[in-house]
């Protein structure tokens, strides 16, 4: 008689729990240990971390689920191998709580999030991935043998163009309409034929990522509601301090307040923009005074940076259009341009005080014909951007330790580099974001506050 | 009728007297404009179209769809007019002809009537948001400005003016073949370019991400001045590119623009496309060729078809080892020829953008919709202009019914298209849908009452 093995015994793999992935449908209906409720929350924001910040330095797909494999390991066992998965949905639900509050949480949550279950379903076996995949009840049909042979060449077409090995005779393929995989059509990574595209078996942890993806945002949405109609103040005594606090950990300085140094002035713009500014926002700044006029990505990104340094919104106005007016004229500039300066300060529309753009941001951005923003260390051919960094001052050792970063994608690393070469001095958080250039940059070059009467 | 005294060509004078020599001097003006949107701008198409066949009589139809719809006018000092919506055709005719926009641009549907937005929240379940808009497109061709030696800025010739035609038959195919579109609207843009309008009702629900995933599957040219190689092709093309490639742009870039650009013809131009080859031994081997210039050429040919001739023989002649080079005549052939999209027009549901059958202010010309299985025919040299279309009022026979009079002028052919061609498919098919989607409700209620 065969011995048949409990289905709940766990071989002790480490792996284990990083692909066992669970739905995180609906709140556990457990008791926690209010000490349980903060360190599970703490341990799974060290993941979320963790993974934010190599997606800022751009790090490959590959080395993404190697990093979460290890992150998971290193933070989410818990000692009693069976509570792994508790662990899970337990600081899961906790940090929706936490970061549920404003847009911005919630933005930030739900993309380390999703990553997250990304990964951990590519760590996952080939069983694991097809039993999810019913569970998510995905709009998708396995193709036939024939519509298989009537699309092969294409399919093969789309598979060598990324490199991948040719479709075989029994290879899965999936029909799903083309909304439900916006990633794999926008990267072309998909046959699309009348409406349908065709997704291949390793592919469709696309579908299950935007199906997550879209019912995580939508809880959020509801816990949110549920957080402030009811719990924040039932809980005032006792998880609402938690919540808050965690929530305030992790994210840096976003440089939507100035406050720091004050304000600066028109006069001083050129020569700070010579000594205290990222090469990205000084590629703008001269091109602006050389053209007398910038695209609107570059005026979103050089104006918002130009507000985190303390660029009052009158002074901005005025900067703007003595630029402007040279090129189009005073009267165009205040009925074309104006209006949207006051826009990013939060003084007209729905008043959102806009955020200086980080790192990330800018990094993803993509600059087309006549533009000039994003960061030059991605776009700037290697030609364009040695003369770029000649210009800041940066010595041809340092230029080919730069040039080297930016060829292994690592384009924040390379703004380090040159941040350290300009400043010889250095700079070991790294730099994250322009404003954070600016004002370290200002630290060193002005090490005595002013005493302001 | 009062005959009052006028600076120039009023409508006085065209109602009384239509025989009367056509003084009407080419231009825009306020004037000539309320003749326009008098008797020959199409309101009734505009408000069936923007309907969707929710201006019937059967029982799933939304009355309050159209009047959801955000217009915006552009007056003729600059004041610009949002969130304009209207409850029924008749307002939306009487707007326009009492405040006879310069332009007026469609917005997306939204959850609420825009007039009554301020008492809509930002977040949660009450907002002010759009809820449906078509899918759209802008090419402009001064985004080609780069590659095309005849014209910059706002001008436009026969010469370059093909890049929009192929542009057109690209994006036309790929809409119809890979996405599934049926209801597409192409529009010349009254200048320099051309617009696309899918009203499919699936294209109309599409969130803005998936906007912006078929605007990014549509491009290709990556770039600016600060780098050099715009169009690059790091593996095989993917069977979207393939198909454009050897139905649309291959020919094109071989039979129409090497010779209507002079592509090679200089060296600034020559050295121009040397720039997209990443290897110095195939430039300059090339470049030594060409230096020589006139003494080798063969003189009954063409100098441009001569050296990409011998471009692609160079590139082909066993170099297919070097990375890089592989795919280097198609990413030279794409950076001339392939669509430049304006992506943020597409991506983001809350963009207006300028109505069919306006009148473009700087050129006087309206802006009709294009044939794309015939867009070759459209010449933007020779599209009617506001005051060739008041001419021809003048003179057209006036014992016609006035209910369509624009049947007497240019201004018909096109009308006639939209209707037959866009419209009245797109109606039938809005109507089928309503009822399948009536029929599957009640269906659906019946089912959930029997136990």
């Amino acid at each position: 008689m065969e011995i048949v093995r409990s289905q709940r015994s766990r071989t002790n793999t480490p792996n284990d729990s990083v692909s066992t992935l669970p739905l995180y449908r609906y709140a556990p209906q457990l008791e926690v240990r209010l000490e349980d409720f903060e360190v599970f929350a703490m341990d799974r924001l060290r993941v979320l971390k963790g993974i934010s910040d190599a997606l800022a330095r751009g790090k490959r797909p590959e080395e993404m689920e190697n990093l979460v494999r290890d992150l998971w390991k290193a933070n989410m066992r818990h000692p009693e191998a069976s509570e792994d998965v508790n662990k899970d949905i337990i600081s899961h639900f906790v940090l929706r709580l936490v970061y549920c509050r404003t847009e911005d949480l919630r933005k930030w949550f739900l993309s380390m999030e999703t990553a997250l279950y990304r990964y951990r379903f590519l760590l996952g076996s080939s069983e694991a991935k097809r039993a999810l995949m019913e569970e998510f009840d995905l709009p998708c049909k396995a193709i036939s043998r024939t519509e298989f042979e009537n699309a092969k060449e294409k399919l093969e077409q789309v598979a060598r163009s990324f490199d991948q090995p040719l479709p075989t005779a029994d290879a899965i393929f999936y029909k799903v309409p083309f909304e439900e995989v916006p990633e794999l059509v926008a990267g072309r990574r998909v046959y699309i034929h009348k409406g349908h595209a065709y997704v291949a078996m390793h592919q469709v942890v696309s579908l299950v990522v935007t199906q997550f993806r879209s019912n995580l945002s939508k809880a959020l949405i509801l816990t949110n509601r549920k957080w402030t109609s009811t719990i924040r103040e039932q809980e005032r005594d006792r998880l609402t301090p938690i919540v808050e606090a965690l929530s305030m950990s992790y994210l840096g300085p976003d440089y939507s307040q100035t406050k720091e140094f004050g304000e600066i002035s028109i006069k001083d713009l050129d020569q700070l923009a010579r000594s205290s500014f990222p090469l990205c926002m000084r590629h703008l700044f001269d091109k602006l005074r050389e053209d007398h006029h910038l695209k609107h990505g570059g005026r979103m990104q050089l104006g918002l940076f130009l507000k985190g340094v303390g660029l009052r919104m009158e002074d901005a106005l005025a900067f703007w259009k003595a630029e402007f007016s040279q090129k189009v004229g005073a009267e165009r500039f205040d009925k074309e341009y104006a209006y949207s300066i006051r826009h990013n300060y939060g003084k007209e529309g729905k008043r959102t005080d806009y955020t200086p753009y980080s790192c990330q941001k800018i990094i993803s951005s993509t600059p087309g014909v006549g533009d000039h923003h994003g960061c030059p260390y991605r776009h700037f051919s290697e030609e364009n951007l040695r003369a770029a960094l000649g210009r800041m001052g940066v010595g041809s050792r340092a230029m080919e330790d730069v040039v080297d970063k930016v060829r292994n994608r690592h384009y924040q690393l390379a703004c380090t580099l040159t941040f350290e070469a300009v400043h010889s001095s250095s700079c070991d958080a790294g730099i994250n974001h322009p404003n954070q250039y600016f004002s370290d940059s200002h630290k060193i070059l002005q090490p005595k506050v002013e005493i302001v009467i | 009728m009062t005959k009052e005294e006028s600076k120039n060509g009023s409508d006085d004078m065209l109602i009384d007297g239509p025989k009367q020599g056509n003084v009407i001097p080419d231009g825009f003006n306020p004037n000539y404009l309320k003749v326009y949107y008098g008797r020959l701008f199409p309101h009734a198409d505009i408000f069936k179209w923007m309907s969707y066949g929710n201006d019937g009589r059967h029982p799933a139809c939304d009355k309050s769809y159209f009047g959801r719809r955000e217009f915006s006018f552009t007056l003729d000092n600059d004041i610009y007019l949002r969130f304009q919506s209207f409850n029924s055709e008749s307002e939306l005719e009487n707007s326009i002809k009492e405040k006879c926009p310069s332009k007026i641009d469609i917005g997306p549907v939204y959850s609420v009537d825009p007039a009554k937005r301020h008492a809509y929240a930002q977040g949660g379940d009450n907002v002010f948001a759009p809820v449906e808009r078509e899918l759209i497109f802008d090419i402009d061709i001064t985004d080609y400005d780069d590659v095309r030696y005849c014209c910059s800025g706002a001008d436009v010739c026969l010469e370059c003016w093909p890049l929009m035609t192929v542009a057109i038959k690209v994006i036309d195919t790929a809409l119809r073949d890979d996405f599934g579109f049926d209801h597409i609207l192409w529009v010349y843009s009254g200048r320099r370019g051309v617009h696309c309008w899918v009203c499919d009702g699936k294209a109309r629900r599409l969130t803005n991400e998936q906007r912006g995933a078929i605007a990014d599957y549509f491009r290709v040219y990556k770039g600016n001045e600060n780098s050099n190689k715009k169009v690059s092709f790091p593996g095989p093309l993917h069977p979207f590119l393939v198909r454009s490639y050897t139905e649309v742009l291959r020919e094109f870039f071989e039979e129409k623009l090497l010779l209507s650009q002079n592509l090679f013809s200089t060296e600034e131009r020559y050295e121009k496309i040397l720039s997209m080859i990443p290897d110095e031994s195939v430039t300059s081997e090339l470049r030594g060729k060409w230096q020589e210039n006139r003494r080798s050429s063969n003189s009954k040919e063409d100098i441009n078809f001569f050296r990409w001739e011998q471009l692609k023989n160079t590139l082909q002649s066993g170099k297919q080892k070097v990375q890089g080079l592989r795919r280097c005549v198609e990413e030279i052939v794409f950076a001339f020829t392939y669509p430049r999209l304006d992506m943020e027009v597409s991506k983001h549901r809350n963009h207006l953008l300028k109505a069919p059958f306006c009148v473009h202010p700087k050129t006087g010309r309206v802006c009709i919709p294009i044939d794309p299985k015939d867009c070759e025919e459209l010449d933007p040299t020779t599209v009617p202009t506001l005051s060739e279309l008041l001419r021809e009022l003048n003179t057209g026979d006036s014992r016609m019914d006035v209910d369509n009079e624009w049947e007497k002028t240019s201004l018909g052919k096109s009308i006639r298209f939209f209707r037959s061609s866009f419209l009245q498919p797109l109606l039938k098919s809005c109507k089928e849908e309503m009822e399948s989607g009536y029929k599957a409700k009640i269906q659906q209620t019946k089912n959930s009452l029997s136990w």
